[in-house]
């Protein structure tokens, strides 16, 4: 709102609020526009080509993440949290039980957390092979987008492998995952990072310093450092304007303080600083997926912690105890300590914080989840205006907006 | 709230952290009470205060928090507690690498709290998010419309008072003055 | 028979016969060919199989089966009009591109001339400004599209097109003038056999390519943003501005836009075949002495097709390897840029012309 003031000088009518001065043309930019992943509408004021104003509405995608988590037990938000930002799920349903585990105050054990760091890297490899595809694809770099897809799908298939589904993953639990490494697994993986890293050489090859493409992203959307503070920035845009604030070192959680890697900044926080910071964050994920594999310990992937995974079916029908737990634990579900907490993990798109509140029961109290890309959105206006209307399309592709985890 | 917590968990008496001591300092009379529940620095002011305390957290280089990581509220409905709003700020700072959770406790018949979108830029959406969820009125805020829900919606989603199944009206369609009506003799 | 000999070589009826023949068995064919080749190869290029299920029977051909289905789509598709379109002009809109693509045609000729027979459907004096002449009306199409479509998108889509469109038919121009100057000749069929010359003896055939090296990319990018390929697609634009001007279209209307796109783009290559790679002539052929007519002439048809389709091609590559310009970076490209090069380019093949013959 705060770009109104240029339309409030000219003549607006004032009874229908929509027709400005005779330079200025709004148009209305989605919500089913070929730009707008997921869906958002931006009333965009142009002059020419020259935007001038711009107002983003959201909300298309809002599903009630929030209330229907607060009407559930807390295990059963977990596949929720698949739905958050889509394109890494794996991130979300870490973030969530590790958040709950704070709640618990207790820890998975490690080879659960080497595992976790092992899927939410490929996870955020994923997110970012999207974001930059899209943002190549959009700017006319086609094929550029459909090896990174292709890549994808590689490390889909190594999500499958792991959880049984692409998607909708529904893996960690409370205290640990809910499988171990399947046999073979670390194979696997060594063999799809290295077609990875082909695939990565080939399109850096193809793109990085291709004229037309630098032309098109360099000083565009640029922000602030102040600026990008003020409006939360978090993640590779924060990064992308030069401050290294990445949660996986500012708040060292799971096992990040283990592993060796370095946290790629740009400098003026325009979409080609995004685009580096991505590309390299994507180079720094595989280090530390293999970094990871390599330390890989042996031991339980679920902590041994009663009432807080389901008991063997040995045990449910064996003793009493389990018999019990799994009772409650079906019937009354996991009851955390009362309390509140936050607990911010690095999720594809920053800083993606659960604040829960519990009041010792099975039902959650409050289950919110920050939105790291909320805040891009918010500051599209601020990126956007005084640019051409072509230049919405890098900016927003570089936003890398998920519907999901924007609107929850 | 937070002693019962502390209490509960640990047996001892809540820890006052580092900021937790500045800002009784700072402000003596605006300090209600605090936590540190897992290590969660946590203070409790008075509504009037918010203004006044951000600013300090924002300007002051003891604290220093340049982002406003999280605006939220709870609804207590359920917890019986009064009274029933809590506003939730949860603040970061990048030079002392520090985490503040700021609360603000709002009774139902008066859930005004002042704005603070001009100390964070980020704030503008995060409190019509709020409004739109909880019905929580910024007084002050430039532009207090719904956010993720339509502007007919009946009701704030997140209120514990609202039912999951409730259904919304449906509404009329709206004129839009440039239909596109396809077809060559429309 | 003879009489039917007659009315042939009436000149009119001839050209009648030549357009039919060059439209209907080269252009149109080729240009719709080319959609299936487009999909096929940037499948190629991007790991994909491409359009492979549209069968009659069992038989898929590849995907052949995908231009006929493409087609009878088009034909059965509704014809939509938005509300407050402007009638008239937005029905005639989609053809004056595919009009102007096909009529390039008109003068380029595929074979070497056998006796009065011509394979070509006119030899007229001002040959290449007649090509200038008529690619500058599919403008038209584009702006009237735009501006009749009634929306905002088609709009940005028309203005966009007619201002890129007209700044680079300035230097199309003028990157030609080293042609003319060289061969001495506005007419085709005269640019082409001065092609047909020798440097050093019969050493390096006098191709258009080496006698004006600046000159073919500066007509060749010109040429490439006249069309509106990739990487000049800014007026469609299809990530920001959605299709731009013929967003509203729909059915045999927007096929007509489609094709009119293919067609120019044989139409580029063919024009570039002919003025900057020796048309049809095949180089060192006349070492070859006592060669019948007829086999050279087809010799010749297949050395034009080859390098058509190799000029098709390589726009097809082009368009699946680079991202797209912005609309004022396509134009500060023409203006600021590709225009001084030109002008340079005029200035220096003059030069050499006058200090050298």
């Amino acid at each position: 709102m705060t770009d109104m003031t240029l339309l409030q000088s000219s003549s607006e009518d004032a009874s229908t609020g929509e027709d400005f001065s005779a330079s200025v043309m709004s148009i209305e930019i989605g919500p089913a526009h070929p730009a707008m992943h997921g869906i958002v509408r931006f009333t965009t004021h142009l002059d020419g080509e020259l935007i001038v104003g711009m107002d983003p509405e959201i909300g298309y995608l809002h599903r009630g993440f929030e209330k229907e988590s607060e009407n559930s037990k807390w295990i059963q938000v977990i596949p929720y949290t698949d739905r958050l930002n889509y394109v890494s799920p794996l991130l979300n349903n870490i973030g969530y039980s590790m958040a709950v585990e704070k709640l618990y105050g207790i820890q998975a054990p490690p080879r659960a957390e080497f595992t976790r760091v092992i899927m939410g890297e490929i996870s955020r490899i994923t997110d970012h092979l999207t974001c930059l595809g899209a943002v190549a694809m959009e700017i006319g770099a086609f094929t550029f987008f459909l090896w990174f897809i292709k890549a994808r799908e590689y490390l889909w298939e190594l999500v499958e492998e792991m959880t049984g589904a692409r998607l909708t993953t529904n893996w960690t639990r409370f205290g640990g995952n809910h499988s171990d490494l399947p046999d073979g697994f670390l194979g696997d993986l060594a063999d799809r990072l290295a077609k990875l890293k082909e695939i990565m050489t080939e399109c850096d090859k193809l793109l990085t310093r291709n004229k037309i493409f630098i032309d098109r992203v360099k000083d565009v959307g640029a922000i602030s450092k102040e600026d990008a503070l003020s409006f939360g920035f978090t993640g590779p845009l924060l990064r992308a304007c030069g401050i290294p604030y990445d949660v996986r070192r500012a708040d060292s959680y799971s096992v990040y303080d283990e592993l060796d890697f370095e946290i790629p900044v740009g400098s003026t926080g325009d979409c080609f600083d995004r685009f580096l910071v991505r590309m390299e964050e994507i180079r720094q994920s595989i280090s530390i997926i293999e970094q990871a594999a390599d330390k890989m310990p042996e031991g339980p992937f679920m902590t041994d912690e009663r009432m807080m995974h389901f008991p063997d079916k040995k045990d449910v029908y064996g003793n009493i105890e389990g018999l019990i737990d799994h009772f409650k634990l079906v019937m009354e579900g996991h009851q955390p300590p009362a309390g509140e907490i936050y607990m911010p993990v690095e999720g594809g798109n920053g800083e993606m914080g659960f604040y829960l509140v519990s009041d010792g029961s099975g039902d959650p109290v409050r289950v919110r989840m920050r939105p790291p890309c909320f805040n891009f959105v918010a500051a599209m206006p601020a990126m956007t205006v005084g640019h051409y209307v072509a230049d919405i399309v890098p900016i927003f592709g570089s936003v890398n907006m998920i519907g999901g985890e924007l609107d929850r | 709230m937070s002693e019962e917590i502390s209490t509960k968990e640990t047996g001892t008496p809540p820890e006052t952290g580092e900021l937790t001591t500045l800002l009784k300092q700072e402000f003596p009379d605006d300090v209600t009470d605090f936590h540190a529940h897992r290590d969660d620095e946590t203070v409790v002011i008075k509504r009037d205060a918010l203004e006044a305390v951000c600013r300090f957290l924002r300007d002051d280089t003891r604290c220093s928090f340049e982002i406003m990581m999280d605006l939220t509220a709870v609804d207590r409905l359920e917890m019986n507690e009064t009274p029933r709003f809590e506003m939730v700020y949860h603040f970061k700072s990048l030079t002392h690498a520090r985490r503040l959770r700021l609360k603000v406790r709002l009774t139902e018949d008066d859930c005004k709290i002042a704005s603070i979108h001009h100390l964070w830029k980020a704030v503008d959406w995060y409190e019509r998010e709020c409004f739109d969820m909880f019905g929580i009125v910024f007084e002050g805020h430039p532009d207090l419309r719904r956010i993720l829900m339509y502007d007919e919606f009946e009701g704030h989603p997140l209120r514990k008072d609202y039912p999951i199944d409730k259904q919304q009206p449906l509404m009329e369609l709206k004129e839009v003055e440039e239909r596109h009506v396809y077809g060559r003799h429309s | 028979m003879e009489n039917v000999l007659e009315i042939i070589m009436i000149p009119a009826v001839l050209a009648i016969i030549k357009i039919m023949v060059i439209i209907l068995l080269f252009a149109m064919p080729l240009g719709t060919f080319l959609t299936l080749m487009e999909r096929k190869w940037s499948a190629m290029i991007q790991d994909r199989v491409g359009p492979n299920r549209a069968n009659i029977g069992n038989f898929t051909g590849h995907g052949i089966m995908h231009i006929a289905a493409d087609g009878l789509k088009s034909i059965f598709k509704e014809d939509t009009m938005p509300k407050g379109a402007d009638g008239f002009l937005y029905l005639i809109a989609p053809f004056f591109g595919l009009i102007a693509a096909i009529a390039t045609f008109a003068v380029i000729p595929i074979a070497g001339p056998i006796g009065n027979f011509t394979f070509q459907v006119t030899d007229i004096e001002p040959g290449l400004l007649f090509i200038f002449a008529i690619t500058s009306l599919s403008v038209y199409g584009a702006v009237l599209a735009g501006t009749s479509s009634n929306s905002k998108f088609a709009l940005l889509g028309g203005t966009r097109a007619s201002a890129q469109m007209i700044s680079y038919e300035v230097f199309m121009g003028l990157a030609l003038m080293g042609v003319f100057m060289v061969y001495g000749t506005t007419r085709v069929s005269g640019i082409v056999d001065g092609q047909n010359e020798y440097w050093f003896g019969s050493l390096i055939p006098m191709w258009g390519v080496f006698t004006q090296p600046l000159g073919f990319l500066l007509f060749f990018t010109a040429l490439v943003a006249e069309t509106k390929r990739a990487p000049f697609d800014a007026p469609e634009g299809e990530s920001e501005i959605v299709a731009g001007y013929f967003l509203e279209y729909s059915g045999m209307r927007w096929s007509a836009f489609m094709l009119a796109e293919y067609v120019s783009l044989v139409g580029v290559a063919s024009l570039i075949t002919t003025l900057f790679f020796g048309g049809y002539h095949i180089p060192w052929l006349h070492l070859w002495e006592n060669a019948p007519q007829w086999l050279v002439t087809i010799l010749q048809i297949i050395k034009f097709s080859v390098f058509t389709l190799f000029f098709c091609w390589f726009q097809i590559q082009l368009r699946w390897t680079v991202p797209k310009f912005r609309f004022d970076q396509t134009m500060a490209l023409g203006w600021k840029k590709l225009l001084p090069l030109s002008l340079i380019n005029m200035f220096v093949t003059a030069f050499v012309i006058l200090a050298f013959a």
